[in-house]
């Protein structure tokens, strides 16, 4: 069992390692400009000087899932950390204090996961208008809920431990003992939450792209050129597997890191 | 059971609030219906008229107020785009939604509780690690890009199905379950895959229990503790788990009905937002608000009665 | 090319169309087809399936319609008393003769005999008033309700309607095609609609199809095909890939993409949209409000490139507020008064006092993707002289809402066509006081032309005036103006008889299988 564990932090860190390395390398340069077209050389099939071929406006696919890698990636480490933090205070005041604060920010939490993600996203966006940090600062509210919750969950447990309560007892403040003491507690199932919420950000993202709400023209993401390439899911197949192949490697990446760290996290 | 009186309670509170918020929604979007039904070239005068015939110049909370007490009898309204009461429109495509729902939630349970049973009593370590990477990626793969990778090899290359091509229940039932096998199927695989991966876990740990090496220090055969003794206890959070999946197997649905273009509530749900067809709207939000409650509240319950010591929080 | 959309209502491509003759009134009857009906082969049954990629959503009354898609579908159903044919002419339908005054004043109209309703009853004079009235009351374009409100007397003698204007209006006998002639007092035309045309409805299934049946007792050149299925699709790709599997017998609107992509040996037709695409400007908002930079970037924008890129280099550019079926007015020569010449841009540019370039966004409606593909194309095009234009997707109703009607925005990308094929269709929108005139253009030359154009008698002067107007708007770069969009329609090989109107219609009437 051991080698198990040992493998998938390894494999899921080299994978991460490489995504994020490919991922910063995009932002400074990409083999062609991502919004360079060609009329000569529309829908190519992968060769070695586009190696993903190239899209209905003869744009440089490989260039493009860089760039798109990157405002994914982005966009889904910044709402999961939106979401974690804000999460994190919510969930972790609603457990450990309770009471009519709690019951009415839990009903909340509960009635956002509840409504569907479309709707909402589409009012937020319609207040401050379609943009990245727009996209961000949405999604970031539609995931604080799914946080709050597990770390509401885990400090209600925690309270009543006893060792909390002698630390209680012992004259311990409030803060110590929520950040101190709960919080690294929480870990084991914090982690998967944001491996979980990582995954669930790109794919968010994706759904948005589908509304015309996320990323504008010209600029790329993996959800905005995934549903353009389904359109030449016959002629150009490469589009979509190149593209959703991208979002699949960044997920298992992170996934497999997460398990690692989480089973590290048991073992020690 | 006062513990359970104060869930539902939550439960109807939090119904209540998704059902003020969609109509606070339709506040802040800008556009409102009478553009869809009048078009661009229409008088002022007509849109005043269609606004006043709708009720739209009423106040926000004097419209809540008669939706809400409406819909508590059963009247869900009647579409704007349609011209139909909003229940005769609905009942169609929630039974396309539910059956694709219902489709993939079977293919889950029966093929992840299997293929998690053999996971979990597999000896062999390098087949054990095959298994779970094998897991892990298929987990990674989000279930829109398995059902657009299901289009291009079931639908194009193999030619199993037409993707687009969908016939509904009420004109041939066969005709209808095919198709939806395939979007059923794209919903059902990272579940299964997550169902197999807690199945998994929770079997290895039974079997590192005391009782476990218990009745095999008396000699007992380890199929038979495994069928006798493990597989019970080990399946007790596994069902929690799959009956929280049927609310977000509800919710992955409405994307993959865009992948197959099935027409069913979320094909519906994204037009009449478009069109601002606001009865039809309200309803969809509060009738998949209410199975996400529901489904999330009898997974609570089934939580309680497997694991006796959370009742006496 | 397109990608899932939420509705494709083309009602963006063309932004509603009611239609009418460009002037012409030349009386003529349906000619007789010498064609027979085919007999029904054992591969199909007569009947027909046509993909289309919006849903009938807004209303099925005559009288409420407002999609392009409703109407291309309903136009089977319905006819006026007269009825445009395929070369923009209005021929006599339910009246079978109609005569004009010499003075312009009164329209007299000879209601045909045998015309039948599809629910059985015979259509009386009393049908056409009552249509008449309840058109006037209830109509929801601005166009045909003044038109209608500009008729003083309305009699009945015999089976002969009269109609007196209070002025003349060389454009009345296209309003009157407006006026669907429906049974008086049937109250259900928004559920069941009833007309008389040679298709009578039969159902609808929300999201799913629309089903018409060849109606028997009809007057003219029956219909050919016994029943025609509109299967509605949520987006072209999927219909596409229907299509292409033999789902569909027929598809219209296809992007160059798909035809390119199609394997199954359906044939391909070409013609045109019908609409004038082009970045339209904002003339309130800096720096759109100087004439040098809108020139600039009309110089700066390759269009030739552009139908390269996105549509294989089909289309045809227009370089005015014209298209070019209305031979009377379209003017070739505008599509090049400004050639692709960067230098020139960036001089108009620094002349402006511009020459570091500026930033703008495009309001883009996302449901209609060559308008998204086009606004991409020019947001690279602009950077060669500086410019940076930031795309911005909206839904079809924010967009109505804000740029249509708000006139809250710099510049978007859409196409406008007529709402009637008279020139006044596509010119009227931009007096400077016009409701609809949404880019708030402001010329004294261009509002004078055109209100001597509308009270001109002489034809040939009209057309002047009008081609005058499109000369003003080609000068002052009113817009970026830039193709009529080419219109694929893919059939099956033996499927005979498709004709391009002028309009945004399929008429499926004249459709037959070959044996």
């Amino acid at each position: 069992m051991k080698k198990t564990r040992n493998s998938f932090f390894y494999i899921g860190g080299a994978l991460s390692l490489v995504m994020t390395l490919l991922i910063l390398v995009g932002y400074i340069w990409t083999p062609y400009s991502p919004t360079q077209m060609d009329a000569a050389a529309i829908n190519q099939a992968p060769t070695l000087s586009h190696l993903l071929g190239t899209d209905n406006f003869g744009r440089d696919i490989f260039s493009r899932v860089l760039e798109g890698a990157g405002t994914s990636f982005l966009i889904a480490v910044c709402v999961v950390a939106i979401g974690c933090i804000c999460g994190i205070l919510i969930g972790s005041l609603c457990g450990y204090y309770g009471g009519i604060a709690d019951a009415i920010l839990t009903r909340l939490c509960d009635s956002i996961t509840a409504f569907p993600s479309v709707l909402l996203a589409l009012v937020v966006v319609s207040i401050m208008g379609p943009g990245t940090y727009n996209i961000i600062l949405a999604l970031g509210l539609l995931f604080i809920p799914s946080f709050a919750r597990i770390v509401r969950g885990e400090f209600a447990r925690c309270r009543d431990l006893n060792y909390i309560q002698s630390a209680k007892l012992m004259g311990v403040g409030n803060a110590r003992i929520l950040f101190r003491h709960i919080l690294p507690n929480t870990r084991s199932v914090l982690l998967p939450t944001i491996t979980i919420g990582f995954n669930n950000a790109i794919l968010s993202e994706a759904s948005m792209s589908f509304l015309g709400l996320g990323i504008q023209p010209p600029h790329a993401s993996l959800g905005s050129m995934l549903s353009d390439s389904q359109t030449y899911l016959g002629s150009a197949p490469w589009y979509a597997i190149g593209v959703g192949g991208t979002i699949v490697l960044l997920i298992l990446g992170f996934s497999l890191l997460g398990e690692g760290l989480q089973q590290r996290a048991r073992r020690t | 059971m006062k513990n359970i009186a104060k869930k539902f309670l939550a439960l109807i509170i939090t119904l209540f609030i998704v059902s003020l918020l969609a109509f606070l929604a339709f506040q802040i979007i800008p556009g409102d219906p009478t553009t869809k039904l009048l078009g661009t070239e229409a008088t002022e005068e007509a849109k005043l008229a269609l606004r006043i015939q709708l009720g739209l110049d009423k106040p926000i909370l004097l419209r809540y107020w008669n939706w809400l007490s409406a819909f508590l009898t059963g009247d869900f309204g009647t579409s704007y785009s349609y011209h139909m009461p909003v229940r005769e429109m609905l009942s169609e495509k929630l039974a396309i939604t539910a059956l694709l729902t219902l489709f993939s939630f079977v293919l889950t349970v029966a093929l992840s509780i299997p293929l998690g049973i053999l996971a979990g009593s597999v000896r062999n370590e390098s087949l054990d690690r095959a298994v779970t990477a094998l897991d892990q990626v298929v987990m990674s793969i989000p279930s829109f890009f398995i059902g657009i990778l299901v289009c291009f090899f079931f639908g194009k290359l193999f030619k199993f199905f037409v993707p687009g091509d969908f016939v509904s229940y009420t004109q041939d039932w066969g005709a209808c379950l095919s198709y939806l096998l395939f979007p059923a199927l794209s919903v059902a695989i990272p579940r299964i895959a997550m169902t197999v991966k807690m199945l998994r876990g929770s079997i290895l740990k039974e079997l590192g229990q005391d009782y476990v090496r218990t009745a095999q220090s008396r000699g007992g055969n380890r199929a038979f503790i495994l069928r006798r003794h493990v597989l019970r206890n080990a399946l007790l959070p596994v069902i929690t788990f799959l009956a929280v999946s049927a609310a977000e197997i509800m919710t992955g649905s409405i994307i993959i009905e865009q992948v197959f273009t099935i027409p069913g509530v979320g094909r519906l749900l994204l037009a009449s937002i478009s069109n601002r067809d606001f009865p039809v709207v309200q309803a969809i939000v509060v009738i998949l608000a209410a199975w996400i409650v529901v489904v999330n509240f009898v997974a609570d319950l089934l939580y309680q009665l497997v694991d006796p010591r959370i009742r006496l929080r | 090319m397109r990608k899932r959309i939420l509705a494709v209502f083309l009602a963006v491509a063309a932004l509603v169309c009611s239609l009418s003759a460009c002037g012409g009134t030349t009386p003529k009857t349906p000619a007789p087809s010498d064609e027979t009906t085919p007999s029904s082969g054992p591969t199909h049954a007569n009947e027909l399936t046509v993909g289309i990629a919006q849903d009938l959503d807004d209303s099925l009354d005559p009288y409420q319609m407002t999609a392009a898609g409703t109407r291309e579908v309903m136009f089977n159903v319905f006819e006026g008393l007269v009825k445009p044919d395929s070369d923009g002419n209005y021929v006599n339908a339910v009246a079978s003769d109609h005569t004009v005054s010499e003075d312009g004043l009164t329209y007299t109209f000879t209601l045909r005999d045998g015309v039948v309703f599809h629910n059985g009853a015979t259509c009386t004079p009393d049908d056409v008033l009552y249509s008449f009235e309840t058109c006037a009351a209830t109509t929801i374009t601005q166009d045909v309700a003044t038109a209608l409100s500009a008729v003083q007397n309305m009699g009945v003698d015999g089976n002969q309607i009269t109609m007196t204007l209070k002025a003349p209006n060389t454009d009345f006998l296209s309003y009157v095609a407006s006026v669907y002639i429906v049974p008086a007092d049937y109250a259900e035309q928004v559920t069941q609609p009833v007309g008389t045309g040679p298709f009578k409805f039969v159902s609808r299934s929300v999201q799913e199809n629309v089903i018409l049946e060849k109606h028997e007792a009809y007057y003219g050149e029956p219909a050919h095909l016994d029943k025609v299925t509109y299967k509605i699709y949520a987006d072209a790709t999927a219909m596409f890939t229907a299509l292409d599997s033999g789902a569909l017998d027929l598809m219209a609107h296809l992007t160059i993409d798909q035809v390119n992509n199609l394997s199954n040996g359906y044939q391909v037709l070409e013609g045109t949209m019908n609409l004038v695409q082009a970045i339209y400007l904002n003339h309130a908002v800096a720096p759109f409000d100087n004439e040098k930079v809108r020139q600039a970037l009309c110089y700066a924008v390759d269009v030739d490139a552009m139908l390269a890129l996105t549509a294989g280099g089909h289309g045809t550019k227009v370089g005015s507020s014209m298209y070019p079926a209305f031979g009377k007015y379209f003017d070739p020569a505008l599509a090049n008064a400004y050639p692709h010449d960067v230098e020139k841009a960036k001089a108009l540019l620094a002349e402006a006092g511009y020459g570091d370039g500026f930033a703008f966004t495009i309001t883009v409606p996302s449901n209609y993707q060559p308008h998204v593909d086009a606004a991409v194309v020019l947001a690279e095009q602009l950077k060669e002289i500086g410019v940076t234009a930031e795309i911005q997707k909206v839904d079809w109703n924010t967009w109505v809402n804000d740029v249509y009607g708000g006139r809250q925005f710099e510049a978007t990308v859409v196409g406008f066509d007529s709402s009637t094929i008279n020139a006044s269709g596509m010119l009227a929108r931009w007096v400077s006081d016009d409701g609809k005139n949404m880019i708030n253009y402001n010329n004294a030359d261009y509002d004078a032309a055109y209100a001597a154009a509308q009270t001109a008698v002489d034809d040939a002067e009209q057309t002047a005036l009008y081609k005058q107007c499109l000369q003003i708007l080609s000068d002052t770069a009113a817009n970026v103006y830039l193709q009529d969009l080419a219109d694929f329609v893919a059939m099956r090989p033996d499927l005979k008889g498709f004709e391009f109107y002028p309009l945004y219609v399929i008429d499926v009437a004249k459709l037959y299988f070959a044996e």
